[in-house]
C-alpha cells in the first residue's frame, strides 16, 4: 500500500467529504444570529447523513445483506426525524 | 439461491452487529431524553450552551473521523496480509482516541475550574452524563483497537481473526458516529 493509493482510495475520499460536511455544519449551526434554528436543523441533518456514510463506507454496510443495511439506515432516518421534531417542538 | 435480503457479506459478525445496534438505540433514547428536558427550559439550555467551546467539539469530531479512516485502512491492510502495517494503523487509531480523551478531559477540567459541574443545572447534568458515557465508549474502543494491534502481531494468525478485526473496526466506527450526533446536539442544538 503506497501513500498514493492510500490518498486516492475510496475511504480517504469519503473521509474528506465527511470533514467538509463537519466544517459546513459547524458554520451553519454556529451562526445562530443569522440562520437561527434552520441552521441547527441543517447541522443535525448533516450529522445523520454523515452517520449513514460512516455506516455504508467505513462499517462496510454497502456490500452487506440488504436486511442488515436497512436496519442501520432505518435507525438513521427514524432517529434523525425524532431529533429534528423534538428540537423544533422544544424551541 | 440466496434472496436479495440476505445476499452479500456481513462485515464482522451478526452477534456483534446486534450489540452495536442495541447500543446505538440506547443512545437514541438518550438523545430523546435530552431534547425533552430541553423543551422544559429552552432558555436555560440556550444560555448554558454558550459556556461550551464549539471549536473544541468540532476538533474532537475531526480527530475521531480521522481515527476511523486510519482504522478502515488498518482493517484493509490486515485482510490483504500486511499485518505489520495493520498493527501500526490500529495503534495510530488508538492514539487518536487518546487525543480525543485528552481534549475531552481538558474541556471538563476547564469547566470544573470555572465552577461548572453536573450540579450547575439540567443542561450541564446532561452534558457531563452524555459526554461521560461516550468517553467510556472511547476507552473501551481503544481497548478493542489495542487488541486488534496484538492480533496483527501474533505469530499464529488464524482465519477467524479477520472477522474479529472487522468487528473491532465496526465498534470503533460506532464510537465515532455517536459523537457525530452528540456534537451538534450538545454544542449547537441547545
Amino acid at each position: 500500500m503506497t501513500v498514493r493509493t492510500l490518498v486516492r482510495s475510496r475511504p480517504t475520499v469519503v473521509w474528506a467529504a465527511l470533514v467538509a460536511a463537519t466544517l459546513i455544519s459547524f458554520g451553519a449551526g454556529a451562526d445562530h444570529g443569522v440562520v437561527g434554528s434552520a441552521g441547527v436543523v441543517l447541522a443535525l441533518i448533516i450529522g445523520f447523513v454523515k452517520v449513514r456514510y460512516v455506516g455504508l463506507e467505513f462499517m462496510e454496510l454497502r456490500g452487506a445483506p440488504l436486511a442488515l443495511r436497512l436496519v442501520f439506515e432505518t435507525w438513521c432516518v427514524v432517529v434523525c426525524v425524532m431529533v429534528v421534531v423534538l428540537y423544533l417542538a422544544g424551541s | 439461491m440466496q434472496g436479495r435480503w440476505t445476499r452479500g457479506t456481513v462485515p464482522g459478525e451478526l452477534g456483534g452487529w446486534a450489540v452495536v445496534l442495541a447500543d446505538m438505540s440506547v443512545f437514541a433514547v438518550l438523545f430523546a431524553v435530552f431534547l425533552v428536558q430541553r423543551a422544559a427550559d429552552p432558555a436555560g439550555f440556550a444560555s448554558d450552551r454558550t459556556e461550551l467551546d464549539l471549536a473544541t467539539g468540532m476538533v474532537n469530531t475531526l480527530v475521531l473521523l480521522t481515527s476511523s479512516l486510519v482504522v478502515v485502512h488498518g482493517v484493509h491492510a490486515f485482510r490483504t496480509g500486511s499485518r505489520e502495517l495493520a498493527g501500526r494503523l490500529f495503534a495510530a487509531g488508538a492514539a487518536l482516541g487518546g487525543v480525543f480523551l485528552v481534549i475531552k478531559a481538558l474541556e471538563w477540567v476547564g469547566k470544573f475550574s470555572a465552577g461548572i459541574t453536573p450540579m450547575s443545572g439540567e443542561f450541564f447534568l446532561y452534558f457531563f452524563v452524555l459526554t461521560g458515557i461516550h468517553a467510556v465508549h472511547v476507552v473501551l474502543g481503544i481497548g478493542f483497537l489495542l487488541g486488534l494491534r496484538a492480533l496483527s502481531r501474533t505469530r499464529r494468525p488464524r482465519q477467524g481473526h479477520v472477522r474479529v478485526v472487522e468487528l473491532g473496526g465496526i465498534v470503533w466506527h460506532m464510537v465515532d458516529l455517536l459523537w457525530i450526533i452528540l456534537f451538534p446536539l450538545l454544542y449547537l442544538a441547545s
